[in-house]
């Protein structure tokens, strides 16, 4: 009777997770392939906050090439990692990124969102998120160098959903591999980055 | 074996009535569904929609003739475009004094927090009340339409009934306005 017990739980919490919500952006109409739920994390760090940031040089969809070190001594970097282009959380996440310049700009930190698509695919998907203010990064090749280099790249070869902070000393200041399958609430970035003020 | 078959009924059963009750987004004509919406924590915004304090209340309970319900969120490009509609809508009821208190906006925030509504709220100066939808619950209850949509809600007697359900934007205020006129019987 154990048995059936704990089958007949599983099988509804599996099911019902399957018709899970999440807020999808009519902007992207039936364009996103539905990867169902994922292991929420499927990584290990390689990095460590008080640590120094490994550096990494990536092509922007913008046609340049864009390296942390360029902001040291000048900006804290807000790293968004996302897993992949035309993916459910992924495609309702930077959109809202996309009207943050000002609160960016007030705690004087500049936003990279990097994922493992090539620039193609980048530009083709962030073009239905409006104007985005922040380089977008292409971790594509080799393919998803920095995003091992930090310990977010999962074994399936996507990036992980995570924000990593680092302050303009080029110190990583905060680390955070969210689950997945949610998006990571924008108060937590800010207050990190308040955390920095002064 | 009885008792593994009456599993698998039970089963099918209850996942039957998750989706059930989960799939479809409110039609017109439907009652609508109950919520546990998260009353304001500003004031003016509680004065607004008739609410005393409180945690938690439903559509029904709001001081109004009809309620035009946004399912919106931060992260959506076409809500932040659609947001200059929305405040034109607001200043085209609040200033008539015919509509003035009969027709109440609120925006639904799916998967938003209070946090991430401020924000929202701040960028595109939004007069009338957001409240959050931080674990999404609401729209599940929605029928996890896609965003923004629009829900139009006839109130009374204290019962809520929908006469608008829409996805999508409506670029013109005034026009949107004469067909909630017209559709909710108001005019």
């Amino acid at each position: 009777m154990k048995t059936y017990k704990v089958f007949l739980v599983s099988l509804v919490v599996i099911l019902s997770g399957a018709a899970s919500a999440y807020g999808l952006s009519e902007a992207f109409k039936g364009n996103i392939y539905q990867t169902g739920k994922l292991k929420p994390t499927d990584s290990v760090l390689r990095v460590k906050v008080g640590e120094k940031s490994p550096d990494f040089t990536l092509p922007a969809i913008s046609g340049e090439r864009v390296a942390l070190s360029q902001y040291r001594g000048k900006k804290h970097v807000v790293i968004s990692f996302v897993p992949a282009a035309w993916t459910p959380v992924c495609s309702d996440q930077w959109p809202g990124y996309a009207i943050l310049q000002g609160l960016f700009d007030r705690h004087d930190a500049v936003l990279l969102g990097i994922t493992v698509d090539n620039i193609p695919t980048l530009f083709a998907w962030t073009n239905q998120m409006g104007k985005l203010w922040f380089p977008v990064l292409s971790d594509f090749w080799p393919h998803g160098k920095v995003a091992d280099t930090f310990g977010v790249l999962r074994s399936d070869g996507t990036a992980e959903r995570a924000i990593i902070i680092i302050d303009k000393d080029g110190i990583i200041r905060y680390i955070d591999v969210n689950d997945i399958n949610k998006r990571p609430f924008l108060e937590s970035i800010i207050q990190e980055l308040e955390k920095l003020k002064g | 074996m009885k008792r593994f078959v009456q599993c698998i009924v039970v089963a099918v059963a209850v996942i039957s009535s998750l989706y059930a009750t989960a799939a479809q987004p409110p039609a017109s004509g439907d009652v609508m569904p109950a919520l546990k919406l998260v009353v304001p924590a500003e004031r003016q915004h509680r004065a607004y929609l008739g609410l005393p304090a409180g945690e938690f209340f439903e559509v029904g309970q709001v001081k109004a003739d009809v309620v035009i319900l946004e399912i919106m969120s931060m992260y959506c490009p076409f809500c932040q475009k659609e947001a200059p509609n929305l405040n034109e809508l607001y200043r085209l009821i609040e200033g008539n004094p015919k509509l003035k208190g009969r027709i109440k906006l609120l925006g639904i925030g799916a998967g938003n927090s209070s946090y991430e509504l401020k924000v929202f709220r701040e960028k595109y100066q939004v007069p009338f009340p957001l409240t959050p939808d931080r674990d999404f619950q609401t729209h599940l209850s929605l029928g996890e339409v896609r965003t923004p949509y629009f829900i139009g809600v006839r109130i009374e007697k204290g019962a809520a009934r929908v006469f608008y359900s829409k996805l999508g934007g409506f670029e013109n205020a005034s026009a949107f306005l004469e067909e909630i006129l017209q559709l909710s019987g108001l005019k």
